[in-house]
């Protein structure tokens, strides 16, 4: 005899489709295998790191990668292994940071913008577009230098440039939303603007937003490290992917291992989150659920 | 005398555009009595749609322009009504239905949390009495296993399904007049005929009017008690749905169901009314079907009124009327 059971709660994510899903795209399991890689190492870096990131040791300067030193060491004998674990902290922070401070901000900016309309909408949109018209990266130049040149205002400088393209996401699909059969019934039962944007808009405007989030969160550490790199983020003796790539730039022709495993360290991590966001737009998109 | 759940009367209606109005609505006349089906009949852009949504005021504040014309819904007059008492009626006193399930629905949402915020809006109910009165309009709807449903997102449902979870839903408050404008026209013909079932069954328990806006002669034949004919935003015959269809009084309606596939012969070319519809901009004077009338004459030059015919509930806008009755 079999027993029925009384009431099927379903839980509130199916984790057998998301399997499913990955199952099928051997990428998106690389990406994914890879920002796990690099989220673990980096976290835990004091377990996995051999050295202190700043301890100098002038006997060993510029040594080439032995036992000792995995990536050997900079020009006043720093272990650069240990750099990288302690530097990667800093320039994933920037990239979260950043993606949730425009994620944020621009679904906010956007959802007003598409539910209000009107002059709310024009005046968001004509600022978003201010922003847009000046190329992104001369922008992000001119902030962080007015800022002054520190990781966080690195970060800032970014967030806000990246803000016009979460607001025009949010406000294209809350535009679509907004004429849905189900949120015209609730305005006519008088529904608040904040029930429609808490209940119709932001619901439904999510899952572009995650696969936005999830693709910028590589150029965003791409971008940090550039910014390092010229001087506008990350300060000494802080360690900073793109900071040590600058730095190791005056030694590459003798010591590439200086340059070489920093950035090494960029180009696995941009990789991996990208490959991981293509991922997961393909498993939120639901026309490519039908494939 | 059954007490009179909707009256439009002489209403006209225009929307206005750069260099004049498009007169959607002309001097329609519809009355809904409580328990009855009333059906509205008509081509796309006969006003059929506009009429209910009018009836409803749900048509966007500035678009539109009432010429003339009173419409009277449970003894309010919806033309003055405030928005409050109209946003407390909606849904409660009137229901609707639209054609298209899949974007009545929030696909982020259960289906479950869905009914129950529209139940408790319009009712006292507790979030428990909400849940059981939610499954049993489901099961109402024959939907089995109603309390496994509600835990659904509504693209985990097929079409057939969402459509009669919302015409449960539609029933919630037990509404006085239910508007369902081509509540089944996306769907496939069997799940159709079973949807218009239940629907009828459920109407007809809860004694609700139903205002049944199709095109399609052959589902509205098996569907409602009355019928309104429209042709270019006006009301051309109405009377008995089996009246109507069967001995047909205005070319326009003769013409619709002499088009019908199913009273051609296998091998025969389908019957087609000549011309099109008339640009509602720029209305002929006169009859709108004239010009593409086969029994045009003289009068047709001026607007025909709706005659009553010999049955009391019959008439039809046609001059010949006139005549026929005259001789």
């Amino acid at each position: 005899m079999t027993e029925a059971p009384a009431t099927v709660k379903r839980p509130r994510i199916d984790l057998g489709y998301f399997r499913y899903q990955l199952k099928r795209s051997p990428l998106t399991i690389v990406g994914l295998t890879m920002v796990a890689f690099v989220l673990i190492v980096v976290i835990f870096a004091p377990v996995f790191a051999t050295h202190e990131p700043n301890a100098i040791d002038l006997r060993a300067r510029l040594a080439p990668p032995t036992l000792d030193h995995f990536f050997g060491t900079d020009e006043v004998g720093r272990d650069i292994y240990s750099r990288i674990l302690y530097g990667g902290r800093q320039s994933i922070a920037v990239g979260f940071f950043v993606v949730f401070l425009a994620g944020l901000t621009g679904t906010i900016l956007g959802a007003l913008s598409g539910l209000i309309g009107g002059r709310t909408d024009t005046i968001i949109m004509r600022l978003m577009d201010v922003v847009l018209s000046v190329p992104s990266l001369a922008l992000i130049l001119a902030l962080a230098a007015a800022l002054g040149p520190s990781l966080i205002n690195a970060a800032l400088a970014i967030a806000i440039v990246r803000i016009p393209f979460y607001v025009r996401l949010v406000r294209g699909q809350a535009l679509i939303v907004r004429e849905m059969a189900y949120v015209k019934a609730a305005n006519t039962f008088r529904a608040g603007r904040l029930h429609i944007l808490r209940w119709h808009i932001l619901p439904n405007t999510l899952s572009p937003v995650i696969v936005q989030g999830t693709l910028d969160l590589g150029s965003t550490i791409l971008l940090a490290s550039a910014l390092s790199f010229i001087g506008l983020g990350a300060q000494q003796p802080t360690a900073e992917w793109g900071a040590m790539v600058a730095t190791g730039r005056n030694y590459i022709l003798d010591q590439w291992w200086y340059s070489g495993f920093p950035g090494f360290a960029i180009l696995f991590t941009a990789t991996g989150f990208n490959l991981f966001g293509d991922g997961v737009r393909d498993m939120l998109d639901p026309r490519q659920k039908a494939r | 005398m059954r007490k009179s759940v909707l009256d439009i009367d002489n209403l006209s209606l225009e929307f206005p555009v750069y260099g004049g109005a498009v007169s959607a609505v002309n001097r329609v006349s519809l009355h809904v009595q409580e328990g009855e089906i009333v059906g509205i009949v008509g081509e796309s852009g006969s006003a059929k749609s506009v009429t209910a949504m009018t009836a409803m005021r749900l048509l966007p504040r500035e678009s539109f322009h009432i010429r003339s014309g009173r419409i009277t819904l449970l003894g309010h007059d919806m033309l003055a009504l405030d928005e409050q008492k109209l946003a407390a009626m909606r849904g409660r006193d009137v229901a609707m239905i639209f054609q298209e399930p899949l974007t009545a629905l929030n696909p982020t949402k259960r289906v479950g949390a869905q009914m129950l915020g529209v139940i408790r809006l319009h009712t006292r109910l507790s979030e428990r009495e909400a849940r059981l009165h939610a499954i049993k309009l489901l099961t109402d709807m024959r939907i089995n296993d109603a309390e496994e449903i509600l835990q659904r997102y509504p693209f985990e449902l097929s079409g057939g399904m969402r459509q009669r979870i919302l015409i449960g839903l539609a029933f919630a408050c037990s509404p006085k007049l239910l508007i369902a404008d081509e509540p089944t026209t996306a769907l496939d013909v069997t799940v159709q005929k079973q949807v218009l079932q239940l629907l009828r069954k459920k109407a007809r328990e809860l004694n609700t009017a139903i205002l049944f806006i199709c095109h399609d002669l052959a589902v509205v034949s098996q569907f409602c008690d009355r019928l309104y004919v429209m042709y270019a935003g006006s009301v051309v015959e109405t009377g008995p749905t089996r009246a109507v269809l069967s001995a047909p009084q205005h070319p326009y309606t003769r013409a619709l169901i002499r088009a019908l596939p199913e009273s051609a012969r296998p091998g025969q070319a389908l019957r087609s009314i000549r011309g099109v519809v008339p640009n509602l901009t720029d209305m002929p004077t006169g009859c709108a079907f004239q010009e593409r009338c086969d029994h045009a004459f003289e009068a047709c030059s001026s607007i025909p009124p709706l005659f009553s015919l010999d049955d009391e509930k019959r008439a039809s806008a046609c001059w010949l009327c006139e005549k026929e009755h005259a001789a």
